[in-house]
């Protein structure tokens, strides 16, 4: 690695907020993702976006390979406690457990304490603000911190 | 009577000298400019008889039929599907109980995208967004102690059309009904999933012979059944805007009157049999202007484009939804206003079905108590509101006139620049329609956060609620649902099955009408995933390039 290319990593790390927005299972309302998606990245963000039908494993695999701070989960279809679950685990399971998940979608209140047990950071249901949503992203990496490399 | 413009630099700059102008988007939804006031200037070209004729007559913009809610109501139509297949027939029947005159179908998204719930695919999703219907056993258990012949039903399902249609024709054969006599309505609409909701399983072309296959079919075999319900609907929850949903939606409708034309097939035998199904937001005057665009727009390409004889082709008829996307997580009783508001815009516009939303839906699928409050607004509305006592009664407003020719003018307007990407299945591979989308649910959700729009409860007039009680899905459904698939393919004659399936996939391949080879899968008790997997063999699956 030459320094320039090692500067460029210590800087990004600590400029540009990276970001995985997902759209787990079957369901295709690809609104909010793709709304939330932009504003995170009109805020200075860098942002990746899966596209439909990803898998659990497939979703922990991006953020791995991507380095992601943070990975943002969209669910409207009822669905939600499977697919956080599962992809909490996988992230623990590669080492990445520093990675934030948060969510979005159709989520009943009674399901977010039991989310927030997985260690689910914030899900923002319709009617949210992407404004909150922007800052409660910088909000939680900053309070996390740098990743370890 | 001095001219408008001479009224608005004097009376008015006046008046708005002494009391500015509220800080507010004078324009609809849409981004139509909204002037403060209309008169019979704007109306001077205007010629009634060719925009407007008299209901049930070219070009229908003031009503489908002549008598419209004078003689009979629009059916009053709630979505229902959850759980298993026994949840929801008690939900239908508790329905059929409370006055509902029609009954529609939501599936799972397993069964959506064509695969039986035992399918990893399938792991956590059954019976959440709908209920699961794998075979014709599920089917049959659904429509328990309905009778085909007398109550109508419609299903939304769009890539597994065919055989979910197969399943249900399968189910009333077998209860002795008459297919000629089983009415009803399938979604159908892949064009749309490719534009709007994504649950498409296989390419375009493909995806759009099934569709054509229906056309051909349906009209031999189950001629009062609507085969396809083209749809607005999801366009508009996507994201677009009123014009964008009116646009897309009629060059959808005339993408598969084209793919019909070109399979050889008579206009006039398959086009009285399309309906429609738009959002109702809540724009009120525009949305009631959308309707009555729609007509006349689809009037005249039936008659004037693709030469229909029959008054029955050029007619549009049409279901509506009032719009889940306008649907808030916040004092979510408040939707109990919006959907009220939104359902009159839809029988002012003269719908002929209406779906009114719970107001719980932006929390999870609705009670009993929410659905029920849903169908009673729609009652109140044509019981109690008196707008049901004359047909289309603001035609002539000057307002709605306008508001009704200008979105006429830019739903052509779209037609032209969609013909010019080469056509509907064109424009979704180029991405125009994703783009279009895109921006217009950004631009609308700018305005929001902005507070441009207020939206009471999430960005004005904010409140801490109590929550209101949800609907759960039994986790043991799935449960229930494996143990009687497993049943299925246990039980059934298994050669007559693998026949069944080698039968469709001969169809599919040598590109004959597969509708045939759909019921005897069914009959013969084929799982859904079993007669999607061959159909996956034969077309492929539809990957969409990742935009933002």
């Amino acid at each position: 690695m030459t320094a320039e290319d090692a500067r460029r990593v210590t800087d990004g790390a600590a400029q540009a907020i990276r970001v995985l927005i997902a759209k787990p299972g079957l369901d295709g309302h690809d609104r909010g993702a793709k709304v939330i998606a932009r504003a995170l990245r009109d805020a200075g963000m860098e942002v990746i976006y899966t596209g439909l039908r990803q898998t659990a494993e497939m979703i922990v695999s991006a953020a791995v390979q991507e380095d992601v701070d943070v990975v943002g989960l969209s669910v409207l279809s009822g669905a939600h406690m499977h697919y956080f679950r599962e992809v909490v685990a996988g992230l623990k399971a590669r080492g990445a457990d520093d990675v934030l998940v948060f969510g979005g979608g159709i989520v009943p209140d009674q399901d977010r304490a039991p989310l927030e047990e997985l260690g689910v950071g914030a899900i923002f249901t319709p009617g949210s603000s992407t404004d909150d949503v922007v800052a409660y992203v910088r909000d939680a990496v900053t309070r996390r911190g740098p990743r370890d490399a | 009577m001095k001219p408008k413009d001479a009224w608005l630099a004097t009376e008015y700059a006046e008046a708005a000298r002494r009391v500015p102008e509220r800080d507010a988007p004078f324009e609809t939804l849409s981004q139509i400019p909204v002037e403060p006031l209309y008169t019979h200037e704007d109306l001077a070209d205007f010629d009634p008889g060719a925009k407007l004729g008299y209901p049930g007559s070219f070009p229908f913009t003031r009503g489908a039929q002549a008598s419209m809610y004078r003689g009979r109501l629009w059916t009053m139509r709630m979505f229902a599907g959850f759980g298993t297949a026994e949840q929801t027939n008690e939900r239908f029947h508790k329905l059929l109980e409370a006055g509902q005159t029609g009954l529609s179908t939501a599936f799972d998204l397993p069964t959506l995208m064509g695969y039986d719930s035992d399918h990893p695919m399938a792991l956590g999703e059954v019976g959440k967004c709908g209920v699961a219907v794998a075979s014709l056993a599920d089917m049959e258990v659904l429509f328990e102690g309905i009778d085909p012949e007398a109550i109508t039903t419609s299903m939304t399902i769009n890539s597994p059309a065919n055989a979910i249609w197969a399943m249900y024709l399968a189910m009333a054969e077998r209860k002795g009904a008459d297919l000629a006599k089983v009415g009803g309505t399938l979604q159908n609409d892949i064009l749309k999933e490719f534009i709007a909701q994504k649950e498409y399983i296989f390419p375009p072309a493909p995806s759009v012979k099934l569709v054509i296959d229906t056309f051909e079919w349906g009209p031999q075999v189950a001629p009062r059944f609507n085969f396809i319900s083209v749809s607005g609907y999801h366009i508009r929850e996507a994201g677009s805007n009123a014009v964008q949903e009116l646009a897309f939606t009629l060059a959808d409708g005339r993408q598969y009157v084209k793919r019909a034309i070109e399979r050889g097939l008579d206009v006039d035998e398959f086009a009285p049999r399309i309906s429609f199904f738009f959002n109702v937001h809540n724009d009120f005057f525009e949305e009631i202007a959308k309707f009555r665009a729609a007509r006349r727009i689809w009037a005249h390409q039936m008659r004037d484009v693709f030469g229909a004889k029959d008054p029955r082709s050029w007619l549009l008829r049409t279901h509506a939804q009032t719009a889940g996307v306008s649907l808030t997580a916040q004092q979510p009783l408040v939707n109990v206003a919006r959907v009220a508001i939104q359902a009159l815009a839809g029988v002012l516009g003269g719908t002929n079905s209406l779906h009114t939303d719970a107001f719980d839906e932006a929390l999870a699928l609705p009670t009993e108590e929410a659905a029920t409050l849903a169908l009673r607004t729609q009652q109140v509305i044509a019981h109690e509101s008196g707008v049901t006592a004359t047909i289309d009664p603001l035609a002539g407003s000057y307002y709605l006139e306008t508001l009704t020719d200008e979105m006429e003018r830019q739903t052509l307007d779209y037609f032209d620049r969609i013909d010019a990407l080469g056509g509907v299945e064109a424009a979704i591979e180029e991405g125009f329609f994703a783009r279009e989308i895109g921006d217009a649910s950004w631009l609308q959700q700018r305005e929001i956060d902005g507070r441009r729009r207020l939206v009471v409860g999430v960005n004005a007039f904010e409140q801490a609620d109590a929550g209101v009680p949800i609907q759960l899905v039994d986790p043991a459904v799935v449960e229930v649902q494996n143990r009687r698939l497993a049943a299925v393919r246990a039980e059934r004659e298994p050669r007559e099955a693998a026949a069944a399936l080698e039968a469709l996939r001969d169809a599919a391949k040598s590109g004959a009408n597969t509708m045939p080879a759909f019921l005897r899968c069914a009959h013969a008790m084929c799982t859904l995933g079993e007669q999607m997997d061959v159909l996956r063999g034969v077309y492929g699956v539809y990957q969409e390039p990742v935009l933002i």
